[in-house]
């Protein structure tokens, strides 16, 4: 199911203001990257370009070719709304539908591609919500509304509804920031267990998490506020922060500056 | 029937003053805020006890002279012998109309506040907006003229087109040949003038939306339709109930208007396009001024039956809103 995403020459604006200048890269199908760097440096507007809801931004443009394996998600001829079925996104903060049940939420998505029978959809329900290690704590309150959680649970819960309807790729723009350290410690056990099936992007400024959980890193930064973001190196996690190849990155790592 | 094991009491809490309630020295400025908003409730408070009573007190000296029912007789007779009056005429006729008005109404008004909150461009949605808020200022009285000198001869070829291919539905057979001064242009005429109420509440209510929802919706896939249908109805709910209710109130009390282009009459008839009919605004106002004082009572009585269903109506809108909260997002 993951597929590998190919980034080259990308460019987003918010109106004439240029966010996040000419950035490639390469994510590769079941890994964990992650994207750190100073605030403003483009991270979420950039992430936000991976599923094409960048445009939804008054304003938003983008320019530059994001291949999703090989089809160009920005070709001329590609629905935005398909794209954001085959590209999951989990926010920073937990965004459950406040008018729906948990079983409701977590069938969201999946009543949007299609009808499924009462029996299917309960096990893709049971199914997504065990995958998002929430099972357990929900499973007797499946009718009452999800906005009755916990900050991580409805966390867990967004995460479960993402992943319902089996898409290649999963971003996530800062998941734990909002959430208690043992919450965001589920979620990163949660996050290792979804790389077998995902492709997964993180946002985090938490360098440890960073560390812990993914595979791949890429450093963004900015030279002065105003200025747009750039990809400064991307690189193995391990390399990132014991040797990373450019003075910046270090620094920012070290917490010399940023 | 208990069986779960007593839970010990939880330790009192220790004796004494909770901390904010003394030891705050209170400012000049909180209490003269204090007095002034107790003053004024109980001011307001008083005046709506002073008004009901005086409403109660003259229907109850016209309804004890009457000798029909109140509520149940079609006749309007307060200052004939024998003294006979009723509301059934009316009730029917404010219900029906409101009804009719209701229908055409909340539909078109949420599809406008959909449209310029959500698919309109910028560019448009602002001076739409704008028209709509206009439109709500313009007096009854000038509803009512156009009501009564274009859509009643407009309504009357629709009136016969209705009457051939509706007829069979009873409430759309038409048995006389008159102009369309009947109920169902008033229905029209109310829905008109609601709508521009109805449609400013729940535009404002939709633009509130919160934004992080509709992306919860966008990020699974969902078009905008979709994601209209999954977080700005459901968040907007409450407020189309509160908005219609508004129009609904309106609708109700509507006077001038619906005296303009209504030709009334106290007989019964089930047929829409029948003219005649009355509303409680509409017949206090054609009758006011002719009215000995007696038979200002009376009009005072139906009077407060209307005041009785607006309050009902607010009611109702309140249950529903409430049993809908533990969905509301208030707490998300
Ligand atoms: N809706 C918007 N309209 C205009 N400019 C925006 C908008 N959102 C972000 N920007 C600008 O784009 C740039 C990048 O913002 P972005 O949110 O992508 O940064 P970020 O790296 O995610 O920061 P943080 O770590 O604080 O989340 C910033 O200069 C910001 O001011
Ligand atoms: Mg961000």
């Amino acid at each position: 199911m993951a597929k590998r995403i190919d980034v080259s020459g990308l460019s987003a604006f918010y109106g004439s203001h240029r966010a996040i200048d000419d950035i490639s890269m390469t994510v590769e199908p079941r890994s964990v990257t992650a994207f750190i760097g100073p605030s403003g440096c483009g991270k979420s507007t950039f992430l936000r370009t991976l599923n094409r809801m960048h445009e939804v931004t008054p304003g938003g443009r983008v320019e530059g070719k994001v291949m999703l394996d090989d089809e160009n998600l920005y070709g001329s001829s590609v629905d935005p709304v398909a794209v954001r079925r085959t590209v999951g996104m989990v926010f920073q903060r937990p965004n459950p539908f406040p008018t729906m049940s948990i079983y409701d939420n977590v069938a969201a998505g999946l009543r949007l591609n299609g009808s499924y029978k009462k029996r299917d959809l309960d096990g893709i329900v049971e199914k997504s919500l065990q995958g998002a290690n929430l099972w357990n704590e929900v499973k007797d309150r499946l009718n009452k509304p999800g906005s009755g959680l916990s900050g991580g649970q409805q966390q867990r819960l967004c995460i479960a509804r993402a992943i319902a309807v089996e898409p290649q790729v999963l971003l996530m723009d800062e998941p734990c920031s909002a959430l208690d350290p043992i919450s965001t410690l589920a979620i990163e056990d949660l996050i290792g267990d979804l790389k077998e099936r995902f492709t997964i992007v993180i946002v985090t400024h938490n360098m440890q998490q960073a560390a812990r959980v993914s595979d791949r890193t890429a450093f963004f930064n900015l030279e002065a506020v105003g200025k747009p973001g750039k990809l400064i190196e991307i690189d193995e996690t391990e390399r990132i922060f014991s040797n990373p190849s450019v003075q910046a990155t270090e620094d920012y790592i070290s917490g010399r500056f940023g | 029937m208990n069986t779960t094991p007593t839970v010990p009491a939880p330790p009192a809490e220790p004796a004494g003053p909770p901390p904010s309630a003394k030891g705050t020295a209170t400012r000049p400025g909180d209490k003269i805020f204090l007095g002034l908003s107790r003053g004024s409730g109980i001011l307001l408070l008083t005046l709506m006890a002073a008004i009901a009573a005086f409403l109660t007190y003259r229907a109850y000296i016209a309804i004890s002279e009457n000798e029909a029912n109140f509520l149940t007789s079609f006749e309007w007779n307060p200052q004939g012998e024998p003294v006979e009056f009723g509301i059934a005429i009316l009730v029917y006729g404010t219900i029906v109309s409101s009804i009719i008005a209701m229908v055409i109404a909340v539909p078109i008004a949420v599809g406008i506040a959909l449209f310029v909150s959500h698919y309109a461009p910028r560019r448009l949605a602002a001076p739409l907006a704008y028209v709509i808020d206009l439109l709500a200022a313009v007096p009854s009285i000038v509803y009512g003229l156009w009501g009564a000198l274009v859509l009643v001869p407009y309504l009357g070829g629709m009136n016969k087109w209705l009457d051939q291919y509706l007829g069979w539905t009873y409430i759309f057979d038409k048995t006389g040949t008159g102009p369309a001064r009947n109920l169902f242009t008033v229905g029209i005429l109310l829905a008109v003038m609601i709508l521009p109420v109805i449609t400013n509440v729940t535009r404002e209510v939709f633009l509130q939306s919160p934004k992080m929802h509709e992306e919860a919706a966008l990020a699974l896939g969902a078009t905008r339709w979709e994601v209209i249908r999954m977080s700005v109805l459901p968040f907007g709910r409450s407020g189309i109930i509160s908005a219609s209710m508004l129009g609904l109130g309106r609708a109700l009390g509507e006077t001038m208007a619906v005296a303009t282009v209504l030709s009334p009459s106290f007989l019964f008839s089930g047929h829409l396009l029948d003219p005649g009919g009355g509303t409680f605004a509409q017949n206090i106002a054609a009758k006011f001024n002719e009215a000995d004082e007696f038979g200002r009572d009376a009009l005072i009585a139906s009077g407060l039956v209307l005041f009785v269903m607006t309050l009902l109506v607010n009611g109702a809108a309140r249950l529903i809103i409430a049993r809908r909260k533990e969905y509301s997002g208030a707490n998300a």
